[in-house]
């Protein structure tokens, strides 16, 4: 029998009872969140206890007209802010928290003094002294010294687990003496190696770093960054990290570089419209999102005044380049003709127009970046350049001894633009007869494929934007070839020794010595173009679009404030865009 | 009573050793080794490759023989120590799932128990209300029917880019900082009512059509019939009915909530919301087996429990149940 009374009708104390067990649950989460941020970064409460002891009060809220909202580049939740973390550190950790020796602007071509306030190598090119800027502090308040230089040049080059130890394999000591740091060289100096660890590697402090195993250098968290840079690190959690401007900073003195922001707030990625919602309700102002058909809004159509770096055609700056890269060890891509053939059958307007609407540009067929053009001996371009005719393809073809056996096209799974792009240059080839089947395996996957030279065809661009064509170089021809590529380099498996002995005497060639560099890279830009060991297709852009409905003055290409608009990881810190950011104005109030 | 506890234990501990083992084997076939993927982005020498990949195959418990790592994984688990993410390296996997699990749970709970109230209420209702029955049943059905991930697309659209009332995603404004604050508070409600809006429109007509139609048959069965021809009020037979039919539309209730802590994949992801469905879907994309391994026994340890508080209930209220267990024929 039944032992309880049934139960009563529809009661309202009942609805509110599980209403208000909803909203202690929802309450909760918000401690939750808020000591988890905390207790996982204690940076947090350092800067709070800092402030409560200086008498303010913590801030809650960010006011709307003291903040930037960027997005574009958290995937997810931020959890580190080691700048030698490649693959995972926060925007910001390099470039905002911590910062290079110089930074490299590509408008200008020129590499700009930043830590360093002065770098020169001696009369033989064989010592390098570097004079570390004066009046630089720590965000610990203790003054960035020589020590902390030669630090971390020292670690760079001496720990194999430090990312930058190929930028710095050629160094045999680096000695402070104040603010003066000398560095010697094993024999003939890697001018184009260091020359890159120059703009690229961050200084770190010896205090805080020299504390961690040197097998963990790049691994450790580092949730309490100590940096030189403009911002430290306020707060983050799931969604977002926050970074407060330093209002001692060096580079206001030194660079008359003034924040009009208070706060950067970095808010972490969702979906493309999600992005383009929060873009255009005014919630995020600076995007390094990838948002197709973003140019059909720019230049005040359709009333949201969003910004491009260029205001026409290709919109976005070019920061990298896409390239179809195949295993030079498998027949038939161990055929020049038939590689041949594939360049001639491709057609990367098709790329740029029906999957990126304009947005970006095909490469050069060097692959090399505008920025580098100076080195691109347009003479050898004109000869043995190669652009989309068809039937010089088939002529190609017919010689390369291919038999319509099937050939398989990678990108990883999930990156739609390039999925897209692959399906295009799947057309293109099967319309002069090759057989290519479109693969999207998971990234890890591709990544395995690609390192161990499991594959046929893909599409990658892991070369950015650089100061030389050596990195571009050093990418396509590095030898020996291993079992596993793990430095990305050489991923086509193209054995040419002589071309790698080209590459070697660009890289030791001193970076003052132009006339010498442009006939080297002359040379190589020759037997890339006669060999193809592999080809580029186009170049992505560094997505960028500015909202002016809080701040105006973005970069535009072409005017003074021509900095680069990238928040992106080896952008953000090695480029200009500290610039950039520093150049942002509040927008005029609407009226 | 002991001999039936005992038993359900025994089924659970078996369920659970075969849900780890299947947690843990599942992302060792997925192609691709994840260390390997997460190092490339560091563009090493050999030499520093190595050494690096030493370090994270240990922080990830991916050294060592099948067996090991099968051991090892299972001493990780007991110790309530997931592991590390490899998307937030070097975040642990407990940390980013206790960070998320308060939202999931705010978020569904209340949606799906006030949903199975309200519409249990309904359905009932309706059973015997002609009126009810075509104008509150065929809403039920369209929103059943209607595809989740639409609604999710019409609701904020109209209610939060027409008419600006809620917050179109997120947990909260990305302007504030977690604290105790009623603006902190009031921006969590805005952003959790629009999500917690389209899952409990959805699972209310669900509700509401089962126990229609259960109570339906209920009242025309033959327990019903003997208590009208032995003169019962039409209330008491109602009654009856209404409780035999909440048995099975309470074993879909225990398996909601069971998977709740799995969170809405499509709900967190439409809003944005910083649930575990959100936490799952990026773990997804960025290959993060560790994570996925985490949540998963989340899920795994949520359903058994849930499982096993529903024999509980069903003991309380269901005779039958308790006499079966007592060795009496049902």
């Amino acid at each position: 029998m039944p032992t309880r009374k049934m139960t009563g009708r529809w009661r309202p104390a009942k609805l509110v009872a599980v209403t208000a067990a909803g909203l202690l649950t929802l309450a909760t989460a918000a401690a939750c969140s808020s000591s988890g941020s905390s207790s996982s970064g204690s940076a947090p409460a350092a800067t709070g206890s800092s402030s409560a002891s200086t008498g303010t009060s913590p801030i809650t809220q960010f006011p709307r007209n003291e903040t930037l909202y960027t997005s574009g580049t958290l995937y997810s939740a931020p959890s580190t802010w080691n700048p030698y973390n490649l693959g995972n550190y926060t925007t910001g950790a390099q470039g905002l928290i911590y910062e290079p020796l110089f930074l490299y602007d590509p408008a200008k071509g020129v590499l700009k003094p930043w830590l360093a306030s002065s770098g020169t190598w001696d009369a033989a090119n064989k010592v390098y002294t570097i004079k570390v800027r004066d009046n630089v502090k720590w965000s610990d308040g203790q003054p960035l010294t020589g020590a902390d230089v030669a630090w971390s040049i020292t670690s760079a080059a001496t720990n194999a687990a430090n990312p930058y130890n190929s930028n710095a394999a050629s160094v045999a000591s680096a000695t402070a003496s104040g603010n003066t740091v000398t560095v010697t060289f094993k024999g003939t100096p890697a001018y184009a190696a260091w020359d890159s660890y120059l703009w690229k590697a961050p200084v770190v402090s010896k205090a805080e770093f020299s504390k961690v195993p040197a097998t963990q250098v790049a691994t450790w968290a580092d949730t309490k960054p100590v940096g030189t840079g403009p911002m430290t690190l306020l707060t983050y959690n799931a969604t977002e990290t926050a970074y407060q401007v330093k209002p001692d900073w060096w580079g206001s003195t030194a660079m008359g570089l003034n924040f009009k922001f208070k706060y950067l707030v970095d808010v972490v990625n969702g979906s493309n419209n999600v992005e383009l919602g929060a873009l255009t309700s005014g919630q995020v102002d600076w995007s390094n999102n990838f948002l197709p058909n973003i140019n059909q809004l720019i230049n005040g159509i359709g009333g949201y005044g969003f910004k491009t770096y260029y205001p026409n055609a290709p919109y976005m700056l070019p920061a990298n380049t896409a390239w179809l890269t195949f295993n030079t060890n498998k027949a038939p891509f161990n055929n020049v003709n038939f590689r041949k053939a594939m360049a001639y059958a491709i057609n990367p307007d098709h790329v740029v127009n029906n999957v990126y609407g304009g947005l970006v540009k095909a490469a050069d067929p060097t692959g090399l970046l505008p920025n580098l053009s100076q080195y691109v001996d347009q003479g050898v371009v004109s000869q043995y350049g190669f652009k989309y005719d068809p039937n010089k393809a088939k002529a190609f073809l017919a010689q390369s001894g291919y038999h319509g056996q099937q050939v398989t096209l990678q990108v990883p799974n999930g990156w739609t633009d390039w999925m897209a792009a692959i399906n295009t240059l799947a057309q293109d080839m099967k319309a002069v007869g090759i057989n290519v089947q479109t693969v999207t395996p998971e990234y890890a996957a591709r990544t395995t494929n690609l390192t161990t030279g499991n594959y046929d065809m893909a599409i990658d661009n892991n070369a950015n934007l650089d100061s030389t064509p050596w990195t571009y170089f050093q990418r396509v021809y590095n030898l020996p070839i291993q079992s596993q590529q793990t430095a990305q380099l050489n991923w086509e498996r193209f054995n040419s020794p002589a071309d790698w002995a080209l590459v070697q005497k660009a890289g030791s060639t001193p970076t003052s010595d132009t006339a010498s560099l442009k006939a080297t890279y002359g040379q190589l830009e020759k037997d890339f173009l006669q060999q193809l060991p592999m080809i580029p297709v186009w170049y992505n852009g560094a997505w960028f679009q500015g909202s002016t409905q809080h701040w105006t003055n973005y970069p535009t290409s072409g005017t003074a404030n021509d900095a680069i608009p990238s928040l992106w990881r080896g952008y953000i810190g090695s480029l200009t865009s500290v610039y950039a950011l520093a150049n942002l104005s509040p927008a005029p109030k609407a009226s | 009573m002991r001999r039936f506890l005992s038993r359900k234990l025994i089924t659970y501990l078996i369920a659970f050793v075969i849900g780890v083992t299947v947690d843990w084997g599942i992302p060792r076939l997925i192609p691709g080794d994840p260390v390997q993927a997460y190092l490339s982005q560091f563009r090493l020498q050999p030499a520093g490759y190595d050494a690096l990949y030493k370090t994270m195959s240990e922080a990830f418990g991916t050294n060592g023989s099948a067996w090991d790592q099968y051991m090892h994984y299972w001493q990780s688990i007991l110790t309530w120590n997931m592991g590390v993410s490899i998307g937030n390296f070097p975040a642990r996997v407990t940390t980013l799932i206790g960070q998320a699990l308060p939202y999931t749970l705010a978020l569904l709970i209340p949606a799906i128990v006030l949903s199975y109230i309200l519409g249990n209420r309904l359905g009932a209702a309706a059973a015997r209300r002609k009126g009810l029955d075509n104008s509150v049943l065929p809403l039920g059905y369209v929103f059943q029917a209607m595809p989740y991930p639409w609604l999710a697309l019409i609701i904020p659209y109209l209610l939060a880019v027409v008419w600006h009332v809620f917050p179109l995603s997120g947990g909260y404004s990305n302007s504030l900082l977690p604290t105790w604050s009623w603006t902190f508070i009031g921006s969590l409600l805005t952003h959790w009512f629009l999500p917690f809006l389209t899952v409990f429109l959805v699972s209310l007509g669900g509700w509401a059509i089962g126990m229609r139609n259960l109570v339906i048959y209920e009242l025309e069965n033959d327990s019903s019939r003997y208590l009208r021809a032995l003169g019962a009020r039409e209330r008491v037979i109602r009654r009856y009915a209404y409780r035999n039919a909440s048995l099975p539309q309470l074993s879909g209730l225990a398996l909601q909530l069971g998977v709740v802590v799995g969170g809405n994949i499509v709900t967190e992801i439409a809003f944005q919301y910083p649930g575990l469905g959100k936490l799952l879907y990026t773990a997804i994309g960025n290959k993060d087996y560790f994570l996925l391994q985490g949540i998963f026994i989340f899920i795994i340890i949520g359903v058994l429990i849930a499982n096993f508080v529903i024999d509980l209930v069903f003991i309380s209220i269901d005779p039958r149940t308790r006499l079966s267990m007592q060795g009496a024929p049902a």
